[in-house]
């Protein structure tokens, strides 16, 4: 698949990362290249072969419905850098 | 031109396990802010969810109820996206093996028409925080005790073709998910909360139209004023010569309107694939017949039974058997006093009345069930009449006696069916009336029926209310004729 800048644009915006405009060149060829890999994985026969979840041969356990986690709150808001009424404080987002 | 609405809904059922999908936090409605929110629902660095069983039991739980296929095995996938309320910047969903495939759910008009929807799937996920935008210097307050909350969002086919039949749905929904109680179904504390995909075609055309997606549509009757406006703005812009754009919406109650939130163009690109840190969820079919075998009966089913065994109508037996309180508490009286019929309407009307009056839910009844059936059973036995069986209610509401024979004692309410003490009263009222009864004898035949009214209240009025009314209409005409 020919990859574009735009892509690599949207891709860095979607995870939010600053990507400048020398790194997004070279993101295009090595993101280029994985593709590649991906195309060539793409032209085996896969045709009766169950999609893989996880790599590993094991299923979910589980655990009993039960509250186990006490209240931690102040250890946890010691690192936020602003927190008012028991609340984190983020710069103002409205959709 | 006729158009015609089609709808689908998507549901978000909060489940009421105790602790979150994937944490030992508490799930506890009305907590301090952030006391419920632990390293996993924080999404800290190193912290891994493990799945609780009760979640993936109460969503097999709802697939059982709809007739649905149960997959024997279900995958977590990330959707992924930046928004404070989601610390880990992905919400674990399952959008690729849901683990409730097709089922049904069959809705109930208000006419008494019934019509299958069918669910497309549903899937469990986990709730986000909650943002709060009030005044915190210009930032937004975030508050993590419902992030990890379980969900099983429940998705339709867009088989809905009015504003009254998604309202149907959903209060169906909402009557299998309190049913089986794996939700306490609050929709004001969010406990239930829907989107709704609304498009128009022209009647008899095959192809759906574009539609729109409202969000925020958090009550039975905010679905039916959502659609309603959507309708009538895609109808007005397509006849304007306009067309309707893929787009999300939100349904602003206050101004009865739908606002643009997002158009499909600056739609999120959720980049889902499987989450590494879960694996694949595998059900046997022994725990799906265990399930299956402590299923209660379901509202279609009471339904079915209030109508074929104890000859409700239609109409009765949808309302009661709407809500499982309700339901269990007319089984209740019905089994005290044995009159189904009664039982009803007591039910629905009487009861029903004083409880939206005062705000009370049918399971905080001051009056219990064995009480109002006892109180039933005094009308069918004739010992008291209805006026006097509403007195009875009233005192039985406001905590004053114990049992309806307790107050038709202490407050002499015993209906008056001797006769004697009857035609007494009827000869002291034709005494007191002398005016009234030449105008009874001097009017039409025809008319007479009518002015007996009168005779029947003063009478009903000397015996303070416990007469009983038919005796007292067939004497008093006896009576009245004998003096023609």
């Amino acid at each position: 698949m020919a990859l574009e800048e735009s892509h690599v644009r949207r891709a860095a915006h979607l995870a939010r990362l600053a990507v400048s405009d020398d790194q997004a060149s070279g993101f295009v060829e090595d993101l280029s290249r994985i593709l590649d890999m991906v195309d060539q994985l793409q032209s085996l026969d896969t045709e009766g072969v169950k999609p893989l979840a996880h790599p590993l041969d094991a299923t979910q356990r589980l655990r009993a419905d039960e509250v186990t986690e006490s209240n931690q709150r102040d250890t946890f808001q010691r690192c936020a850098p602003a927190v008012e009424n028991g609340l984190y404080l983020v710069p103002r987002v409205v959709e | 031109m006729q158009w015609e609405t089609v709808i689908g809904l998507e549901v978000h059922v909060q489940l009421a396990t105790r602790s979150k999908i994937f944490s030992g936090a508490s799930t506890a409605f009305g907590a301090e802010p952030n006391t419920q929110a632990c390293a996993v629902d924080l999404g800290l660095p190193g912290a891994l969810p493990v799945l609780n069983e009760q979640a993936v039991a109460m969503a097999v739980q709802f697939g059982l109820a709809v007739h649905a296929d149960i997959a024997e095995v279900s995958v977590f996938d990330r959707k992924n996206y930046f928004y404070p309320d989601l610390p880990k910047g992905y919400q674990t969903s399952q959008m690729y093996h849901p683990i409730v495939g097709p089922g049904d759910v069959e809705i109930t008009l208000e006419d008494g028409a019934t019509k299958l929807i069918r669910i497309h799937h549903a899937h469990l996920e986990e709730d986000a925080g909650k943002s709060l935008h009030e005044d915190f210097h210009g930032m937004t307050g975030i508050d993590l005790n419902r992030a990890g909350t379980p969900l099983l969002e429940i998705v339709s086919e867009p088989d809905m073709r009015s504003a009254k039949e998604a309202a149907a749905y959903l209060k169906a929904i909402h009557s299998i998910v309190t049913y089986l109680g794996i939700s306490d179904g609050n929709m004001a504390e969010g406990s239930m909360r829907c989107d709704v995909n609304v498009s128009v075609r022209p009647t008899g055309q095959e192809a759906f139209g574009t539609r729109a997606e409202i969000k925020n549509v958090n009550s039975f009757r905010f679905v039916e004023r959502a659609i309603a406006f959507e309708v009538e703005r895609q109808i007005e812009l397509i006849e304007d010569g306009g067309s309707v754009v893929q787009e999300t919406r939100l349904f602003d109650p206050d101004r009865d309107e739908t606002r643009s939130m997002r158009t499909k163009e600056e739609a999120n690109d959720y980049r889902y694939f499987p989450c590494p840190d879960l694996l694949p969820v595998v059900l046997d079919q022994a725990y799906l017949d265990h399930l299956r075998s402590q299923l209660p009966e379901l509202p279609a089913d009471k339904r079915e039974r209030f109508q074929n065994e104890l000859g409700l109508s239609a109409y009765d037996a949808n309302v009661i058997s709407a809500s499982r309180d309700m339901a269990e508490f007319f089984e209740a009286v019905h089994n005290e006093c044995g009159d189904a019929k009664q039982s009803a309407n007591w039910v629905q009307g009487e009861l029903s009345g004083a409880l939206n009056r005062e705000n009370l839910s049918i399971a905080n009844s001051p009056i219990s069930a064995r009480q109002l059936g006892q109180l039933i059973s005094r009308v069918l036995d004739n010992t008291i009449n209805g006026k006097a069986a509403k007195e009875v209610f009233q005192a039985l509401w406001n905590g004053q006696g114990e049992s309806a024979d307790d107050i038709i004692d202490a407050k002499g309410l015993k209906q008056v069916t001797d006769t004697g003490a009857i035609e007494a009263m009827i000869d002291q009222v034709i005494a007191d009336s002398p005016a009234q009864v030449a105008q009874y004898r001097d009017s039409e035949p025809e008319k007479r029926g009518k002015m007996i009214g009168y005779f029947v209240g003063q009478v009903m009025k000397a015996s303070r209310g416990t007469a009983n009314p038919q005796q007292v209409n067939g004497l008093l005409k006896e009576k009245l004729d004998a003096l023609l």
